[in-house]
């Protein structure tokens, strides 16, 4: 579907690595002020697709209009691992779906941006996750939307590596191949870790890539921190059309902060007021 | 949170950490005790059962519905079993496996859902169990217990132990007041009476009760002299303790943290529709999905709290 990137209703056309380097600590920044204002969250989850979040949304591979989020031809992201929701929280205020000042609300009570995603609170949230493996699945339906549609839009969708033992994740895999469903790209976080261990303790996440080719799908591995990286795989995942694309992005979970990445029982955990500062140079 | 606070009861732990607690204790008591998770034994508290047993534990993965599926066949096979998740991903994601696997053979297996209701807060409507009790009740031979504090999460436990068959068990993720002492025993299907009353009854369960005792004290300012009961089992009802409420006090009140729907209210009303009906209120979620939030907030805005009892009690009684 590359012919149709012309057409680029929204963010900058051009992939420019150094600049979005510089949009992923301003990410990281936004994520950790948030999530310690909210006194929880998940900021180690989020800072490993936070590359790949800021290549998808800026670095040329989704078509969105932050002005009409109900476009129908608009490109899909939707977040499976939606604990993750701080680090798209961010990049829809970066994108200006809503002004930036919205993001210290985070899970307060009122305010639109809840704990998990909810579409139909926030726009730009495409699907309401939070219970995990399930949207890949929503994610094909969508792909298969759009056969019908003017215009053939492209869905992307993110899970984490723990996510993949939910069997919904390979039902969606099976039935994705079997449609031929070309329109369709999963991003794999392999941050190795999951909520209480090692993902490498439960199933051997090192055969991924082999399991999706299994299933059926065209399967590249990334280093999910190198934007360059990302950002070849994720033009040639939109330019494959024969069948599902599969990105196996080997990732750090809390990459960014020392402490975050060796200890992964920061999980669902905020940054205490009193780390803040320290924290937030560390990203620099 | 205060909770509780206005009538003088103290601050309490967490059901789901009393859970934690007795499970670890019966785990040493009982040899044929086994216990299946889903990555979040940390949250759940079955991690202390893990530490002491884990040749008894499972951690089998974020897949609630093979978890399910395996505690099935462990009591298939013998064994007697918890499974344990948070109450929405256990009951909702894996209801099928429940009907199929352990309500339709009738298996020994104890589901525990943590996490239930609003009462968990920011992480929100995703991850609160507010469905649960519906499902579970719904399911022939189902036993369905909801503790109101520490020490009734731990005797209600032990009394799931000399059950064969199969249950639910309801756990709450943040500090409750205490009703209770540690000399509580529990018998399933069984009401207490935690306040004597003659002109009106609230019938409640998990954080609930204590809100009950609020309204409680609020009207007897009034001289309205309100029951408490705490109705920790939702099934099977005792119907005794209803009919007699509904026969010395003509109007009752019933209070939960659940959906209208299907709940401890539905439960009652039958009861009373089918033997001595009265006038009666709901005080509960309604028909809505919460949001994120503080817990108090929310109990507050989803209209769970002392207040809003006292409110429907004022529908049915006045001085
Ligand atoms: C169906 C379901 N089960 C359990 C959970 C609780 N939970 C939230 S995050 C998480 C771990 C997810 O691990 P992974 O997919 O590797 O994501 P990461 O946080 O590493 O990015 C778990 C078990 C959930 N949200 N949904
Ligand atoms: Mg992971």
């Amino acid at each position: 579907m590359g012919d149709q990137q012309t057409e680029r209703a929204n963010g900058p056309a051009t992939f420019d690595a150094a600049k979005l380097a510089d949009l992923a600590r301003t990410l990281r920044r936004d994520v950790l002020e948030m999530t310690t204002e909210a006194g929880s969250g998940h900021p180690s989850s989020s800072f490993s697709i936070v590359e790949i979040m800021a290549t998808l949304y800026f670095g040329g591979i989704l078509q969105y209009d932050p002005k009409k989020p109900h476009w129908p031809e608009r490109d899909r992201f939707i977040l499976s691992k939606g604990h993750a929701a701080p680090i798209l929280y961010a990049i829809l205020a970066e994108a200006g779906y809503f002004p930036k000042e919205e993001l210290m609300t985070l899970r307060k009570y009122g305010s639109p941006l809840e704990g998990h995603p909810n579409m139909r609170r926030l726009p730009g949230v495409e699907a309401s996750t939070g219970s995990l493996g399930q949207g890949l699945s929503i994610g094909l339906g969508q792909a298969l939307a759009a056969r019908s549609a003017e215009r053939l839009y492209n869905v992307y969708v993110i899970t984490g590596d723990g996510e993949l033992e939910e069997g919904q994740i390979w039902e969606a895999a099976m039935a994705a191949a079997n449609l031929k469903a070309g329109n369709l790209t999963v991003i794999v976080d392999n941050n190795k870790f999951q909520q209480t261990t090692a993902v490498s303790n439960l199933t051997d996440p090192s055969l991924y890539p082999e399991k999706w080719r299994a299933f059926g799908w065209k399967t590249v591995e990334i280093n999910g921190h190198d934007l360059n990286e990302v950002h070849q795989a994720l033009t040639e995942a939109t330019n494959y059309n024969d069948g599902p694309f599969a990105i196996i992005a080997h990732t750090i979970k809390g990459k960014g902060l020392h402490f975050m990445e060796i200890d992964y029982t920061w999980h669902g955990k905020a940054v205490p007021k009193d780390k803040l500062a320290a924290a937030l140079e560390e990203i620099g | 949170m205060n909770l509780g606070a206005a009538v003088g009861l103290k601050m309490g732990k967490p059901t789901r950490d009393a859970f934690g607690e007795a499970l670890r204790a019966l785990g040493a008591e009982h040899p044929e005790l086994f216990v299946v998770d889903g990555d979040v034994h940390n949250s759940t508290r079955t991690e202390w059962f893990a530490e002491d047993h884990p040749e008894r534990f499972f951690n089998v993965g974020i897949a609630e519905s093979n978890l399910v599926s395996v505690a099935s066949g462990l009591a298939a096979a013998g064994k007697t079993v918890v499974a344990a998740s948070f109450a929405a991903f256990l009951m909702c994601n894996a209801y099928d496996q429940i009907r199929m696997g352990i309500a339709f053979p009738h298996l020994n297996v104890k589901l525990v859902g943590s996490h239930a209701g609003i009462s968990i807060g920011e992480d929100g409507p995703s991850q609160m169990g507010i469905e649960d009790v519906a499902l579970a009740c719904a399911l022939p031979g189902m036993t369905v217990i909801v503790p109101s504090d520490e020490f009734q999460t731990r005797a209600a436990m032990r009394a799931l132990m000399s059950l064969d068959g199969p249950s639910y068990l309801r756990v709450g993720r943040p500090g409750v007041p205490i009703i209770y002492d540690d000399q509580v025993s529990f018998e399933i299907g069984k009401a207490i009476t935690v306040r004597q009353g003659t002109d009106i009854t609230f019938i409640a369960n998990g954080l609930m009760v204590a809100a009950a005792l609020e309204a409680a004290e609020e009207l007897s300012k009034e001289n309205i002299d309100a029951r408490v009961l705490d109705m920790p089992t939702v099934k099977p009802i005792d119907e005794e303790a209803i009919v007699a409420a509904s026969r010395e006090t003509g109007a009752i009140v019933v209070a939960e943290e659940h959906l209208h729907h299907g709940g401890l209210g539905s439960v009652v009303a039958m009861v009373l529709a089918r033997t001595e009906p009265c006038r009666t209120r709901f005080v509960d979620l309604k028909d809505t999905f919460a949001t994120s939030g503080s817990e108090d907030e929310l109990l507050e805005h989803f209209g769970l709290t002392g207040q809003d009892i006292v409110n429907a009690a004022r529908e049915l009684v006045s001085r």
